[in-house]
C-alpha cells in the first residue's frame, strides 16, 4: 500500500470505530465522547496553524468563540434555523481570522503569541462588556426547540452523537487530505525553514494567512457545533483557559499528526473528569501535563508512535 | 543577450556602503563568478539581485523588466533560484520533501533525477538533517537545479565539499552551461578558473575589476587586492 | 463631587496602582531582557505573595505592623525561592528555548494556581494594614474673598496608600542603583548584552539565570505584600497584575527599566483614571488592544528592543 492509501485506511477505519463506540457506550460516555469529538475538532483547526505551518497561537479561543457567540446569537436572538446560524457561526470565525491574521502576521514568534493573546483577551472583554445580548459570564441556553435539524432531534443523544462524528470527520478528512496537497506540503515548508520556502518561489505570507483563516474557521465550526449540540453558549469559551487546552491537547496527542488532536483530547476529557472527582483544583492536572509535555515527550503520544515504531504515521 | 542588469545598485548597512553603485551585466548562458576578499558585498549583492535583501538604492532588471520593487519569492517565481551560502535545508524532512518542495511537484521520477544528478538519488527516502554536511551542500545545489532557473545564483557552494565532490560539482555546471545562466560566489580560485566565462572583482562595495579568467588573472590591481593575499 | 476634586481623587488611586505595577513588571522586563524568555507565571508569583502574606500576618496577634514586616520580608524569599526551584527543574532543561518557555510556564501556572486553591483555599482574605489613618484632602476654590481652601466631602486617602507609593519608589531606587552601582548588576547587565560574551569572560550565566528569575518573581510577590492590605489574596489574583505587566513591559519597550517604569506610570495613572470614570471593562477591552497594536507596528516599544 501507498502511503496515501494507508492513511486513508487509517481514517477510515478511526471514523469507523468511533460510528460502534457510539452505538455500544452507556449513555454518559456516548454524551462524552460527542462532547470529545467537538473539542478535538477544535484541536484539528489548532493543529493546522501549530502543527503545520509552526505558528503557535495563545488566542484560539476567541475563534471557537466567534464560532459558537456567531451561531448561538443568530439562534438566540434572531430566532435562526440550525443550518443557517452553522453558516453564520463559520462565517463570524472565518472574518476575525481574516482580520487578526492580517495585524497578527506581521510579527513573528513570542510576539505573534503575545498578540494572539492580546487579541484574545480583548474580545473574552468584550463578550463580558457586551453582557446585554452576550449573558456575560453567566451566558444563555439556546432553547430546546430550535436545536433541531432536519426533522431530527439533537438533543437525543444518539443524533447528537452522530453529528458531532459527522462534523470531526469532516475536519479530519479535510485537514488530511489537505495536507497531503501541495498547499499543506508548503505549509510544512513555512514550519520547517521559512526563509527557505521564500526562496523557493512561494509566497510565505499568503500560505500563513490562509492559515490562520483555515485553522480560526474550522476552531469557529468546532464552537458553532458545540453551540448547537449542547446548547450552552457562555464567555468561558472565550477565556484564556480555552486558549490553552488546545495547545495542550495537540502537544499530548502529537503536534502535526492527523489523529493526534483526538488522542489529547479525549486523554486529557478523561484525565479532567477523574481528577475532577478528587479535588476542586482538578486545573493541576492541566498544568503538570503541561510541563511533563515541554520537558520529556515534545512529539506527544502519536509523535512518539510515529518516531518509534510507524514512521508512516500521517 | 543581457538576462541580468542592475543601475547603480547600492545598500547602505548603517553609514557603511556594503554595496556602492554597482553597474553589473550578465549575459545569458553565461557562468559568471563574482569573486573579491571577505566583507567586498559578494552575498549583499546577491541578495539584492534575489530580493532577499532591499536594495537602498539603485535599480535590478531581469529579462528586461524593472524588478527592483517585487517581493524574493516573484523574482524567484519568474526564474531566479537561490542556494543559501549557510546551508538551508529543510533539515527534518527526507530528501525526496525537499527536493518536491523545490520542484514544486511530488512526481517521483522528476525528483529522482534531480537527486541523480547530484548522485543522491539512492538515499532520497533519509532525513535530509542525517547527512554529511558535503552531502548536504550537494542536497542544496540540487534543489536550486530542480528549479530549472534562467538563472541560477549560487552563495559558496563547493564550501565545504571533498576533492572529488568538487569534481562532480565543476561536471554538474558545465552540464547545465547553455541554458543556464550561472551566477557564482566563491573563494576557491580552482573552481572559479575552472568554471567561469567571466569574473568580477568586487572590493569593498564597489566592481574592481571584470574579465577572463585569464584577464583577470594577469591584472596587477585584482593581485594586490585578492589573489596575492589569498 | 464636583469634576476637581473626583479627578484628584482618581489620580491618587492611579498612583498606587501604577506604584504596584511598576514593581511588578519590572520583575517581568528583568527576566525578558536578561533571559530572553517570557515567564507567564509570574502573576503567580504575585499572588504568592499576597497569600504568603496572609498566612503569616494573619496568626500574629500582635500589633499588625509586626506582621505586615514579616510579610514583607519573607514572601519575596518564598516566592523566589519557588522561581528558582522552577528555572532549575523546567527552564534550565529546555536550554531557555523561547517557545518551550512559554508553555513550560504556563503549565506552572496551573500547577501554582491550582495548588493555592487546594492550600489557601477559594476565599478572599484581607489582610490588615500595619497603618491606616485616613487623610482629608484640601480643595481650592475662588470665592467671595478670593482664593479659599476647603475639604470636600469623599476627597480623601489612607495614610497606608500614601506608604505604599512612597515605598515602590524606594525599591525602585534601590533596585536602579543594585543594577548600576553593584558587581551584580554588573554581571546582569553584561549577560543581557551578550550572552556568548559573557559565558567567555567566565560569568556563571546558569547562576545568573536562576538569581534573575528568583530576583524577577520576588519583585512581584513583594509589590503583592504592599498591595495586599488593600486588595485582599485571592488565588485567582495573578492574572491582571500579568496582563498589565505584559502591557507595560510591550508598551514601554522589552527589557528597558526606564521604559518600563514610564509606561508603567502611563498605564497605571490612566487605568486609574479611566476606571473612575468608564468602565473598568471598556478600559480593558482599549488598553489590550492597543497594547496587540504596538507589538504589530511599533514592536521596539517606546525604548528599547524588539521581541523575535
Amino acid at each position: 500500500m501507498t502511503v496515501n492509501a494507508r492513511s486513508t485506511v487509517l481514517h477510515l477505519g478511526l471514523i469507523a470505530i468511533l460510528i460502534v463506540l457510539g452505538l455500544v457506550l452507556p449513555t454518559y460516555h456516548q454524551g462524552n465522547l460527542a462532547r470529545i469529538l467537538v473539542l478535538a475538532t477544535y484541536a484539528i483547526g489548532f493543529n493546522v496553524l501549530f502543527g503545520y505551518t509552526g505558528l503557535l497561537s495563545l488566542g484560539h479561543a476567541m475563534f471557537f468563540a466567534a464560532g459558537m457567540y456567531g451561531c448561538g446569537l443568530a439562534m438566540h436572538l434572531a430566532d435562526w434555523s440550525v443550518l443557517p446560524a452553522l453558516g453564520m457561526g463559520l462565517a463570524s470565525a472565518a472574518a476575525l481570522s481574516l482580520v487578526v491574521a492580517v495585524l497578527a502576521l506581521r510579527t513573528i514568534g513570542v510576539a505573534f503569541m503575545i498578540v494572539t493573546l492580546m487579541f484574545a483577551q480583548a474580545f473574552f472583554l468584550a463578550a463580558l462588556y457586551l453582557g446585554e445580548w452576550t449573558g456575560g459570564d453567566e451566558g444563555f441556553v439556546i432553547a430546546q426547540a430550535r436545536r433541531q435539524l432536519a426533522g431530527f432531534a439533537l438533543t437525543e443523544p444518539l443524533t447528537r452523537f452522530f453529528a458531532a462524528l459527522t462534523v470531526f470527520s469532516v475536519a479530519l478528512l479535510l485537514t488530511a487530505w489537505l495536507m497531503q496537497m501541495p498547499f499543506g506540503r508548503i505549509l510544512i515548508g513555512v514550519r520547517e525553514n521559512e526563509e527557505r520556502t521564500r526562496m523557493l518561489g512561494y509566497d510565505v505570507f499568503r500560505h500563513k494567512l490562509l492559515a490562520v483563516v483555515i485553522s480560526g474557521t474550522i476552531s469557529g465550526g468546532a464552537g458553532a457545533a458545540y453551540a448547537v449540540l449542547f446548547g450552552y453558549v457562555g464567555a468561558t469559551f472565550a477565556s484564556v483557559q480555552y486558549s490553552i487546552f488546545p495547545l495542550l491537547w495537540v502537544l499530548l496527542g502529537g503536534m502535526g499528526t492527523t489523529i493526534g488532536p483526538l488522542i489529547g483530547a479525549a486523554f486529557m476529557f478523561y484525565l479532567i473528569d477523574y481528577a475532577s472527582g478528587l479535588t476542586n483544583a482538578y486545573l493541576l492536572i492541566v498544568g503538570a501535563a503541561l510541563v511533563l509535555l515541554t520537558l520529556f515527550a515534545r512529539a506527544g503520544i502519536v509523535g512518539e508512535i510515529r518516531k518509534r515504531w510507524v514512521p508512516w504515521l500521517p | 543577450m543581457i538576462l541580468l542588469e542592475t543601475k547603480g545598485l547600492t545598500r547602505i548597512y548603517g553609514g557603511l556602503r556594503a554595496v556602492d553603485d554597482v553597474d553589473f551585466s550578465l549575459a545569458r548562458g553565461e557562468i559568471h563568478a563574482l569573486i573579491g576578499p571577505n566583507g567586498a558585498g559578494k552575498s549583499t549583492f546577491v541578495g539584492m539581485v534575489s530580493g532577499r535583501i532591499p536594495a537602498s538604492k539603485g535599480e535590478v532588471w531581469f529579462e528586461g523588466r524593472n524588478i527592483t520593487s517585487l517581493p524574493a519569492h516573484v523574482r524567484i517565481k519568474q526564474g531566479m533560484a537561490y542556494t543559501f551560502q549557510i546551508t538551508a535545508i529543510y533539515a527534518r524532512l527526507s530528501l525526496f520533501d525537499n527536493v518536491a518542495l523545490a520542484l514544486g511537484s511530488r512526481d517521483r521520477p522528476a525528483v529522482l533525477e534531480a537527486l541523480a544528478r547530484v548522485g543522491l538519488a539512492d538515499r532520497a527516502a533519509q532525513t535530509a538533517g542525517d547527512l554529511a554536511y558535503g552531502h548536504q551542500r550537494l542536497l542544496e545545489i540540487a534543489m536550486g537545479v530542480a528549479q530549472a532557473p534562467q538563472l541560477l545564483i549560487l552563495d559558496e557552494p563547493t564550501q565545504g565539499l571533498a576533492e572529488s565532490e568538487i569534481e562532480g560539482f565543476n561536471h554538474l555546471i558545465r552540464s547545465l552551461a547553455g541554458d543556464t545562466t550561472i551566477l557564482l560566489i566563491e573563494h576557491n580560485m580552482q573552481v572559479v578558473m575552472a568554471l567561469a566565462d567571466t569574473i568580477t572583482v568586487l572590493d569593498t562595495g564597489k566592481i574592481l575589476s571584470r574579465g577572463t579568467p585569464d584577464e583577470i588573472r594577469a591584472n596587477s590591481d585584482v593581485q594586490n587586492a585578492y589573489l596575492g593575499v589569498g | 463631587m464636583d469634576f476637581g476634586p473626583h479627578l484628584l481623587l482618581a489620580v491618587l488611586e492611579g498612583a498606587v496602582g501604577a506604584a504596584v505595577l511598576a514593581l511588578t513588571a519590572l520583575g517581568l522586563s528583568l527576566v525578558f531582557g536578561v533571559m530572553r524568555v517570557v515567564n507567564v507565571a509570574h502573576g503567580e508569583f504575585f499572588m504568592l505573595g499576597a497569600v504568603v502574606a496572609w498566612f503569616i500576618a494573619s496568626p500574629i496577634a500582635a500589633h499588625p505592623a509586626i506582621g505586615f514586616v514579616a510579610a514583607l520580608a519573607i514572601a519575596p524569599l518564598v516566592a523566589g525561592g519557588i522561581a528558582v526551584v522552577v528555572d532549575r527543574l523546567v527552564l534550565k532543561r529546555v536550554e531557555y528555548d523561547p517557545e518551550a518557555t512559554i508553555v513550560g510556564t504556563i503549565g506552572v501556572l496551573y500547577i501554582i494556581q491550582q495548588s493555592a486553591l487546594m492550600i489557601y483555599g477559594p476565599e478572599a482574605r484581607p489582610v490588615e494594614p500595619p497603618f491606616n489613618h485616613r487623610i482629608a484632602l484640601p480643595w481650592v476654590e475662588w470665592g467671595d474673598s478670593g482664593l479659599s481652601f476647603y475639604y470636600p466631602w469623599g476627597l480623601s486617602t489612607t495614610s497606608y496608600k500614601l506608604f505604599v507609593i512612597v515605598a515602590a519608589v524606594a525599591i525602585l531606587v534601590t533596585f536602579w542603583s543594585v543594577m548600576s552601582r553593584t558587581r551584580l548588576g554588573l554581571i546582569m547587565r553584561a549577560t543581557q548584552l551578550d550572552r556568548e560574551t559573557a559565558v567567555a569572560f567566565g560569568i556563571p550565566v546558569q547562576r545568573v539565570y536562576s538569581i534573575v528569575f528568583g530576583f524577577g518573581a520576588a519583585l512581584a510577590a513583594l509589590s503583592a505584600v504592599l498591595i495586599v492590605p488593600i486588595q485582599q489574596a485571592h488565588y485567582l489574583m495573578g492574572h491582571d497584575p500579568l496582563l498589565l505587566s505584559f502591557i507595560v513591559v510591550i508598551i514601554g519597550g522589552l527589557g528597558s527599566v526606564r521604559g518600563t517604569v514610564v509606561a508603567a506610570l502611563l498605564i497605571g495613572m490612566s487605568d486609574g483614571i479611566i476606571s473612575v470614570f468608564l468602565s473598568p471593562t471598556l478600559s480593558k477591552i482599549l488598553a489590550t488592544l492597543l497594547v496587540a497594536l504596538v507589538l504589530v507596528f511599533r514592536p521596539q516599544g517606546l525604548y528599547g528592543k524588539k521581541m523575535a
